[in-house]
């Protein structure tokens, strides 16, 4: 074990860093971890975070199953990734030192609870010794404090009783780690009062175990190499930290406002996406209406039915739910309503890994309707994109008259960054004149020659009482018919307001060169290992560019000509291969599928490794899957 | 009904009613226009939301609003209505499979929520549109082709169901029936909340008869209860049966064998569901004595009216929304 012994602190300057959080679920890694990164974001540094956390919502303490760890990236420069591995693993018992030490780098910061390895707590984690005192750890810079036996002092004279008393060692741990990484501990205190209300025990508690960590740092000799990062250059704005859940929930409030559309949002609960109907429902103040519902089915028909009404009619879900919003997805599709689907997808099939991120619901949007209707899919690059896409599908559902699907998924909707505040006035107006009444016939499928929207004519305006249904109608009129010719005019006609979306979306940017051997195309959460792998094979002298899908559905025009200018296309995707198909199946491209299926996002290194084994030839890149 | 705004007409669309001929929701249909042109009630205000099913093609055949939407669902898309829009008069058209089958989930929650939908329940007992399997009506024993041996599913008393499920209105009523069924819609229209009424509807193709009981000129002053509130519920053709409640449940007497005041005086007003469930469980089915009328009719305030409050409060609290301040409120900081 290397035991830092100087005399005074030494201040090295980092211009990045990789810092895990690791505990038992029960030990409050996430919110140390949000903590952490608000302090960091506070002080100018550009980051990203991982949550990584079980499903269960207390597996049994002290075991593999319930470790539950927050990992998030703090630099001076702008950087995209929440970083492959750590520099510094902050373990909070045995069990957490065993799930994460693999991935610590060698020569890592090592900061261990000394009071959590006792022979129980080991032998839950599978350890026959103690690797604190076994030599097993001997690699990295390892700092053990006893932090639940200063918790109990610090709290002493809190009020805190009981097994309660040990509840706030993460805020040691807090506290502690933000005396070696030069983080302010007012935001946090802050935060602790707003949440518990500055005369409650629990905060009091809180405060007073994150202020003995801090000053366990100060005081004790083993703490004398501590780390400054300084503000990172980002682009001149106002900023702030932003998850992808939060983004995808302004971004609605936004986008129906830009429409001039009260919202009515129906959900149930599941699984990466609960957390957007529980920011809505906060904001009730801006009209926007939440409906807790039976059950996914309930919830999409409820959209539908506040669509039929004059709202703008949004559902949000994970692929399960999905699944069973089909039917009605394909009716409001069929009667051409306007309708916001958010899918954050997870790790499946059936239950899966429902904490665990997966990009394998594509195809499920694309296809997974009975009948033919195609529906507009887009997908945010990043947390902080989900707002500006939030935004685009509104657009697009109203402009057009069709509900769209917004596939998020659990990385993008846990994992935070900063996000540069957009002008709000510049939202793009989106237009939706309800139809009203005039002396002809009122038509209600009739089209807007550009759009192909039909009239939005809703109940109330007197004139144009109408009925729209299920069963295939006739062109204009809407009145049932099961003409042979008309069915098929009218499949092609629902099937043309794709061509016209298309039309309305911006060319496909290239990072990186616009012709060379490799384009790198992907979609949703990949981006940013996908960004920071190019570039960094780039920086190598490979010539890879970086093609990132915000529309899947339609594809951006000018898709066909990008690919011309490579010599290979390689799409990694976390699924099987499926936005491959797809570009297979519509461009006749023989694009290189990188598939990777383990709940997990791809790291940088893995899709820099990639490219270059796919330039040169090199590994098993060339199999595709 | 004379110096109205409207004419049944006027709620007749230019689409041909496409029933079987003899269908009972022929007279349903009937009695609806009237009614709805007998309202103050501007007709682009009234939206008519059917699932799948004979009865959903109601909305087809009545001008005002209505959408013709899929199997089971029209509660949950009828809740979207009503909660988007409390101003308008959102009414739910549904059957037996419809609403107690596939789609029985939206519908108990829609009673339970007190959204304001008027749900017609057209009980039949049969799945008519897919030509004759038995339905969560239909009784035990019941034989259709999916069904040869008899069927073995005991069946649903929809009244029971929806009082159970919190209904602040339940009624039932009988398509041949007209002034009645009108009635039940007046009653149901003024009730503020979720309203269901059950009507039971001749399939004279697929279960000719099922209601015979309580429409056959021989047997029906025997077996229909009239439910009239603030009266002893009595019936026959003479009065000669009697309803009271004791040892926790409803059941028939001879009204010579009691004293007056022993016969139980209907209140569908009362707060307690025990009595109105009571005396749904006199019949399982239109066999034997049963009850028609209103059986239960309390005021509890509506979904959609909460849902409404809640926007009225948070504005007075937080003020309007302001997208500015909600993309500030969790701490921003300034790069220059």
């Amino acid at each position: 074990m290397t035991k830092e012994t100087l005399e005074a602190p030494v201040r090295e300057k980092r211009d990045r860093l990789v810092l895990r959080f690791a505990g038992d679920s029960g030990d409050g890694m996430q919110l140390t971890g949000n903590r952490f990164t608000n302090a960091s974001a506070v002080i100018g540094n550009d980051l990203a975070t991982f949550p990584d956390f079980p499903s269960e919502i207390r597996a049994p303490a002290g075991t593999l199953a319930g470790v539950s760890s927050f990992q998030v990236q703090i630099a001076d420069w702008d950087i995209l990734t929440p970083g492959d591995a750590p520099d510094i693993l902050i373990a909070m018992n045995p069990a957490a030192l065993k799930s994460n030490i693999d991935d610590l780098d060698p020569g890592g910061l090592l900061l261990v609870n000394g009071d959590a390895f006792v022979d129980r707590n080991l032998e839950k984690a599978g350890y026959t010794s103690n690797p604190l005192e076994d030599g097993s750890l001997d690699g990295y810079r390892t700092m053990v404090a006893p932090m639940e036996e200063l918790t109990k002092l610090a709290v002493a004279d809190t009020g805190v009783k009981g097994r309660a008393t040990l509840r706030s060692k993460n805020f040691f741990a807090l506290g502690l780690v933000s005396w070696i990484f030069n983080r302010p501990t007012q935001p946090v205190i802050d935060w602790v009062n707003d949440k518990f209300g500055p005369d409650s025990v629990i905060a009091k508690a809180n405060i007073a175990s994150l202020m003995a960590g801090y000053n366990f740092g100060i005081t004790t000799e083993e703490f004398q190499h501590l780390y400054d990062i300084e503000p990172a250059k980002l682009d001149p704005g106002e900023y702030t930290n932003i998850t992808g859940n939060q983004a995808l929930a302004w971004g609605l409030i936004a986008g129906a406002q830009a429409a001039n559309l009260p919202i009515s949002y129906a959900s149930y609960p599941i699984t990466p996406a609960s957390s957007i109907l529980e920011e809505l429902a906060r904001h009730k103040n801006f009209g926007v209406r939440t409906l807790q519902v039976e059950d996914e089915i309930a919830a999409v028909g409820v959209a539908v039915g506040a669509s039929f009404a004059g709202h703008l009619g949004m559902t949000g879900t994970s692929g399960p739910g999905l699944a069973l919003k089909s039917e009605t997805i394909s009716l409001a599709f069929q009667v051409e309503l306007p309708m916001v689907i958010i899918d954050v997808q997870r790790a499946g099939p059936s239950t899966g890994m429902p904490t665990k991120t997966e990009q394998a619901d594509l195809l499920l949007a694309m296809y997974g309707r009975h009948g033919e209707a195609p529906l507009p899919i887009v997908a945010p690059a990043t947390p902080a994109e989900a707002f500006s896409i939030a935004v685009e599908a509104c657009r697009i559902a109203v402009t057009y008259m069709t509900p769209v699907i917004v596939l998020s998924d659990g990385y993008i909707a846990n994992s935070s960054e900063p996000w540069r505040l957009p002008d709000l006035d510049e939202l793009p107006a989106i237009s939706h004149p309800f139809a009203t009444a005039d002396d002809s016939e009122f038509l209600p499928y009739s089209r807007d020659p550009e759009t192909l929207a039909r009239p939005w004519a809703i109940p109330g305006t007197a004139g144009l009482e109408h009925r729209i249904g299920g069963l295939e109608h006739a062109d204009l009129t809407g009145n049932v018919s099961h003409d042979p010719l008309n069915h098929e005019h009218m499949t092609w006609l629902r099937a043309a307001k794709l061509d016209r979306i298309a039309a309305g979306i911006a060319p496909l940017e290239i990072d990186g060169p616009e012709s060379g051997d490799l384009l790198v195309l992907g979609w949703g959460s990949t981006f940013a290992a996908i960004r920071a792998g190019t570039r960094n094979a780039r920086r190598e002298g490979y010539s890879v560019a970086h093609g990132h899908l915000r529309h899947i559905h339609p594809f951006a025009p000018n898709l066909a000509t990008v690919f011309a200018g490579y010599e290979k296309v390689l799409v990694p995707e976390l699924n099987s291969g499926q936005l491959a198909m797809m570009l297979r199946a519509k461009y006749l491209v023989d694009v290189i599928s990188y598939p990777k299926i383990q709940g997990l996002p791809f790291k940088a290194t893995e899709i820099r490794q990639k490219v270059i084994d796919t330039i040169t030839g090199t590994g098993d890149s060339e199999a595709g899957q | 009904m004379t110096d109205t705004r409207y004419e049944r007409s006027d709620f007749q669309s230019d689409q041909e009613v496409r029933w079987c001929p003899g269908c009972g929701d022929y007279t349903i249909l009937a009695a609806v226009q009237n009614f709805l042109a007998s309202l103050d009630v501007d007709k682009e205000d009234h939206v008519f939301i059917s699932g799948i099913g004979c009865a959903s093609r109601f909305p087809y055949y009545v001008n005002t609003y209505g959408m013709h939407s899929i199997h089971g669902r029209a509660p949950a898309i009828a809740t979207g209505v009503a909660t988007a829009n409390p101003d308008l008069t959102v009414w739910v058209v549904t059957g037996d499979g419809d609403a107690l089958s596939i789609g029985g989930n939206h519908l108990i929650h829609a009673m339970r929520r007190n959204v304001n939908v008027k749900v017609l329940l057209f009980n039949n007992q049969i799945y008519g549109l897919t030509k004759g399997q038995y339905s969560p009506t239909s009784e035990l024993g019941k034989r259709t082709k999916t069904s040869p041996m008899g069927s073995v599913d005991q069946p649903f008393n929809p009244v029971s169901l929806a009082i159970a499920s919190e209904a602040t209105f339940v009624a039932r009523t009988i398509d041949m029936d007209r002034n009645h069924t009108t009635e039940m819609l007046q009653a149901a229209y003024e009730h503020n909340g979720a309203a269901l009424i059950e009507i039971y509807q001749n399939c004279n193709v697929f279960n000719d008869k099922a209601f015979a009981q309580l429409t056959g000129r021989e047997e029906r002053d025997a077996n229909r209860i009239n439910l009239v509130p603030g009266r002893p519920i009595v019936f026959g053709a003479n009065n000669e049966f009697a309803v009271i409640l004791d040892t926790g449940g409803a059941r028939v007497v001879a009204t010579a064998d009691v004293a007056a005041a022993a016969i139980h005086v209907h209140d569908p007003a009362n707060p307690d569901p025990s009595a109105a469930f009571a005396l749904s469980r006199l019949s399982h089915g239109p066999y034997g004595p049963t009850p028609v009328g209103v059986f239960r009719d309390v005021d509890r305030p509506s979904y959609e009216a909460m849902v409404k409050q809640q926007l009225v409060d948070a504005q007075a609290q937080k003020g309007p929304g302001d997208l500015s301040r909600l993309v500030r409120s969790v701490g921003t900081w300034t790069v220059d």
